[in-house]
């Protein structure tokens, strides 16, 4: 297995289009290493892309935030321009693990392990994010929701890697937010977890919405119903009540180890309820 | 030299304090020796070929290609492990396991093993080692296996303990029934009666530290063995019979231990690791991985069981029984039979019956965890209680009062009580702060009593005086919570010097008697006692150096505040001999000095144990949270009381792993999903409030200073004082072990829905 640290775009690109068998971009490794003790593991190139300029830069933006793909997620709550605009998906990054994980691991590596349990990719997918791809023949930028594809797979192509996630910034009265569920306090994985975000006209009606969930189905699920239930509300009981009924349908989970049919279906509509009123709140309703 | 071990009340001035572990500095540091930081030159490494299935015959193993890898230098199947067992079934379930011989039995039952020059090596070899199995049909469940179609996991099982003896092979290995009186008669007397049926599921030490060890046979038919484990004399016994080895030419050396718990009281992969070194001619080295300690290490049992208990209605039970089905792996022990003792040991019962069915499934081998089978029977019965105090409304600790097991009851499960805690730690439970603090908004308050047995068995100490009069104590029970740091009080205590003039170590197998291994909360109860005994014969050997010194007779020297003191003016008031100058004097007054002790620590003195738990429940998630905790616990003599307070706390961090998330869960396929952390979870800190302790001393007589084992008990009441709890917060009975969210949830919308 070889280990290569390229310091530009177009080395890793190169490297990564001209392996011969599995290769792997190394990120925080806070997922790749773990996987790498595994007996069944094989791979026979290693592409660390921290080394690349500016990987580890957050830049604001005119119309938002550029994340590079090497920036931990602790190092997002340490920005107060983007802790102010994306409360929501901050703290998804930084339920991540533990404040040693965090210290490693970064947005993009959660996002293209494609887990559909990842913390921050609700969060994201309702910030209506989008990655910019880097390949072999230049740069392509999508929306965030179509990177992963199935747990474990992603729409990426061989020679391709995220170079940055780029979130929008908007008018006033915006909020989001981001729960989960898991049965301990930290070192766990989502059994369910609810990204919300809000955007109120000037009277604190609901104008626009959009919801994700998270562990409820082989990927994250951006659910137009959910978002439907909220839309020119000012988030009354009648419209959690509905947005609740709406997650649960809109959830469509396994019974595995982690949880079953009924529990996963049920909290997806009680964090959704919550999640709803933290970043209700957060835009300014009242 | 004959030792009175009768308790004797008396001042201490070493005892009962608190300085630092003499292993603490080298373990927050780094440099303690765990069983993986041991190495050999030329040493190989080996990997362990594991079974997928549940169940299944292994048909053949072909190891040729195996063999070919680069850099592999031994293969061993069973048959390198010959059956030495001469019809011994105990040793014969040991070998069995340590490598699957014609069934493989669960999934991660070894099958064959490697030692390469490396992992890579090792890895590849495994890869090209082809098993072929015969897979047949698995049952993982408990009850499922005592079903009447239910696959037979050993068709020569017959149940023992039931007449007329069965003709028909089953899974129930055995039967065991406890009690006296006459439950029928009892319970026609009741006015209320609870009924439950209740269910623990599997559960696993969660020791941090993995299993390892190197082996090394050398071509003369001698052999070392360097492993983490609870007890590494039993080690040697186990590995010495199924290798064939005289015991004395097998050396063992314990390691520093990070937590066992029961787990390490049992080979698993150590003959494996000989057996390779000796067909290999080269030292092995061998790790467990933490996926193969959930699949192949010794798990606690799941369990299901019955409880009736009747009572009147000014709160005096009147009968008590339960029925109690522990799943055994494939391999029978006495873990059914233990539920069956504990399940009602904390009360005073006129009319008892217990019934323990040993149940065989395909999982791997049960061995002891912390106070075995002993949670899941407090759990069935405390709950059980708790729902009764409730029905005739009465105060769940008052009732248990009045119920109380004292001096002179007779017990369950036969024995008549000498003194026990289990009234006073209730009585302290009443009078704590805890009991009467208000609850906030969807919390609910649960209590539960524990038990445990404890054990004593034999123990060998030497303690050595050196020439500057400091002191090596030399053990052979492995420290596994402190234990040196105690002993060297106790060592203190009766010497009379002080606690850093000690370095008390744990001694090889080659280099000391025998000694039982850490189990049965024995660790300090027993040997505390050989130290206090071979310090007193140190102290006679001093006393008669003292007398050549003087010249005068040695009825006339006593022994005092470290001191050899002449009697009397009659010798002219001398000045008294230290320790420093009589081991000073050593070779000219007849050699080094030093006190052995070999002894059997009976009476170890039963433990009892009050825990009192809030926990807040969320309502719409299920998620619960234990927000305060509280462990009352009789220690008969605290010796080094933090330490004391860390078993305390510590058995109940397990307990409430155990009682809330904790779960081995198994596919249709017979294969366990969650081997490892992320999915098996185990508490970690932020969980857990601060747990608070309060030690209560009722001496044991049976022990010089009053000193019973307390280890274990902790870890007894938790499951159901959790258990309780969260009933009494959500306002539904939670019957199920773990109490996880999902349960909490799925038992709150049933309550709903009427
Ligand atoms: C103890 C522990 C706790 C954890 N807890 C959580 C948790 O609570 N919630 C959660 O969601 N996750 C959790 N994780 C998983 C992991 O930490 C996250 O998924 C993390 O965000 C991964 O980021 P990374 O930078 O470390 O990824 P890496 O391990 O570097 O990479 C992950 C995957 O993404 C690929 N990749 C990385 N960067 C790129 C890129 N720029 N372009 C294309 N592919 C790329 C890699 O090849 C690899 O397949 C935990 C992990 C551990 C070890």
């Amino acid at each position: 297995m070889r280990y290569e640290r390229p310091q530009t775009i177009q080395d890793a690109t190169a490297l990564l289009a001209g392996a011969e068998a599995k290769s792997y971009v190394l990120a925080g490794g806070t997922d790749l290493l773990v996987r790498m003790q595994s007996d069944d593991f094989e791979a026979d190139l290693i592409v660390d892309i921290k080394a690349i300029a500016g990987m580890d830069q957050i830049t604001e933006v005119e119309d938002g935030f550029v994340i590079g793909a090497g920036v931990p997620c602790a190092a997002l709550a340490e920005n107060a321009a983007l802790v102010a605009a994306w409360p929501g998906v901050v703290e998804a990054a930084n339920l991540i693990g533990s404040t040693q994980i965090q210290g490693r691991c970064t947005v993009v590596g959660n996002l293209c392990n494609a887990s559909p349990a990842a913390d921050s990719v609700p969060a994201l997918v309702a910030s209506n994010a989008r990655v910019r791809i880097a390949g072999p023949s230049g740069q392509r930028e999508v929306d965030i929701l179509d990177v992963p594809v199935s747990p474990g797979k992603t729409s990426l192509k061989k020679g391709e890697f995220i170079e940055a996630v780029v979130l929008p910034k908007g008018a006033a009265h915006l909020g989001d937010a981001y729960l989960r569920f898991i049965p301990r306090t930290e070192m766990d994985i989502a059994v369910v977890g609810v990204g919300v975000h809000l955007a109120l006209d000037d009277a604190g009606a609901i104008s626009s919405a959009r919801v994700a969930l998270g562990a409820v189905g082989p990927k994250v699920v951006l659910s137009q119903e959910a978002a439907d239930t909220l839309v020119g509300t000012k988030l009354e009981d009648a419209a959690l009540e509905a947005l609740a009924t709406a997650c649960s349908d809109a959830s469509n989970p396994i019974d595995d180890k982690r949880g079953t049919v009924a529990f996963r279906k049920q909290v997806a509509g009680v964090l959704a309820r919550r999640a709803a009123q933290t970043a209700y709140t957060r835009a300014g309703g009242k | 030299m004959s030792f009175d071990a009768a308790y004797q009340d008396q001042k201490l001035k070493s005892v009962g304090t608190r300085p630092l572990r003499p292993d603490g500095v080298d373990k927050v540091t780094g440099r303690a020796r765990y069983g993986a930081d041991f190495n050999m030159p030329g040493q190989l490494v080996a990997r362990i070929l594991r079974s997928p299935h549940a169940h299944a015959r292994i048909k053949s193993i072909d190891t040729n290609r195996a063999e070919a890898v680069k850099g592999v230098k031994a293969i061993i199947t069973a048959a390198d492990l010959p059956d030495l067992t001469n019809g011994d079934a105990g040793t014969y379930a040991i070998l069995d396991n340590c490598m699957a011989r014609e069934k493989a039995m669960y999934d991660g039952h070894a099958v064959a093993a490697v030692a390469a020059i490396d992992e890579h090596a090792a890895r590849k070899a495994l890869k090209f080692i082809e098993v072929e199995y015969e897979v047949l049909p698995h049952v993982t469940d408990v009850d499922a296996a005592m079903e009447d179609d239910a696959p037979l996991v050993k068709d020569d099982v017959f149940t023992t303990g039931v007449e007329p003896a069965p003709t028909k092979p089953s899974n129930i290995a055995n039967r065991a029934e406890f009690g006296h009186g006459d439950v029928e008669k009892g319970f026609g007397a009741a006015d209320v009666i609870v009924e439950r049926s209740y269910k623990t599921e599997q559960t696993h030490q969660g020791y941090i530290e993995p299993h390892a060890c190197v082996a090394n046979c050398n071509s003369d038919g001698s052999a070392e063995l360097w492993v983490c484990t609870q007890g590494h004399f039993v080690y040697r016994q186990n590995c010495a019979d199924l290798l064939g080895l005289e015991v004395s030419k097998l050396r063992v050396t314990s390691s520093e231990i990070g937590g066992g718990f029961g787990g390490k009281t049992h080979v698993w992969a150590e003959p494996v690791a000989l057996a390779l070194s000796r067909k290999a001619g080269r030292p092995v080295k061998l790790v467990m991985s933490r996926e193969e300690v959930f699949r192949a290490s010794g798990p606690t049992s799941a369990t299901s069981i019955d409880v009736r208990i009747g009572a009147t209605k000014d709160g005096k039970i009147t009968a008590a029984e339960a029925t109690l089905r522990y799943a055994s792996g494939p391999y029978a022990d006495m873990w059914a039979e233990l539920g069956a003792m504990t399940s009602f040991a904390c009360y005073d019962l006129e009319n008892v019956k217990t019934v323990g069915l040993e149940i065989l499934v395909n999982r791997p081998k049960t061995t002891a965890y912390r106070a075995p089978s002993a949670p899941m029977a407090a759990f069935a019965v405390e709950s059980a209680i708790d729902e009764l105090a409730h029905k005739i409304d009465m105060d769940a600790v008052d009732f248990r009062i009045k119920n109380a097991a004292s001096e002179g009851t007779k017990s369950s499960y036969g024995p008549v009580y000498g003194p026990i805690g289990i009234g006073p730690t209730l009585r302290a439970a009443k009078e704590h702060p805890h009991m009467s603090a208000p609850l906030g908004k969807n919390q609910g308050r649960g209590m539960a009593c524990g038990f445990w047995f404890n054990f004593g068995g034999q123990t060998c100490t030497d303690l050595n005086v050196n020439a500057d009069g400091t002191v090596t104590l030399a053990v052979g029970t492995v420290d596994v919570g402190g234990s040196r740091a105690s002993l060297s009080l106790i060592a203190a205590e009766e010497l009379g010097i002080e606690y850093q003039d000690i370095k008390a170590v744990i001694a090889d197998t080659a280099t000391l008697g025998y000694n039982d291994m850490t189990d049965g909360s024995r660790g300090t109860f027993s040997t505390s006692m050989a130290t206090i005994s071979a310090a007193r014969n140190a102290i006679t050997v001093m006393r008669e150096r003292a007398a050549l010194t003087w010249d005068i007779p040695v009825e006339d020297v006593y022994w005092e505040d470290g001191h050899a003191h002449a009697a009397g003016a009659k010798h002219d008031n001398r000045a008294p001999l230290s320790v420093k100058e009589l081991a000073a004097e050593a070779g000219n007054t007849g050699g080094p000095i030093a006190g052995h002790s070999e002894l059997v620590a009976d009476g170890a003195g039963v433990s009892f144990a009050t825990h009192i738990c809030d926990i807040e429940v969320d309502p719409e998630t299920g998620s619960s949270r234990v927000v305060r905790y509280t462990v009352i616990q009789d220690a008969g003599k605290a010796v080094h009381p933090s330490y004391v307070e860390g078993q305390y706390q510590g058995g109940a961090a397990q307990g409430i792993g155990w009682a809330l998330n904790e779960e081995y869960i198994y596919g249709e396929d017979g294969r366990l999903q969650n081997p490892g952390f992320l999915d098996y979870r185990i508490p970690v800190c932020s969980d857990l409030p601060m747990i608070d302790t309060q030690i209560l001393e009722i001496p044991n007589p049976n022990h010089p200073y009053g000193v019973r084992g307390v280890g274990e008990t902790s870890i007894v009441p938790p499951l159901a004082a959790i258990a309780n709890a969260v009933s009494n917060a959500v306002g539904v009975r939670m019957a199920h072990i773990p109490i996880s969210p999902p349960r909490i949830l799925a038992a709150l919308t049933d309550a709903a829905d009427g």
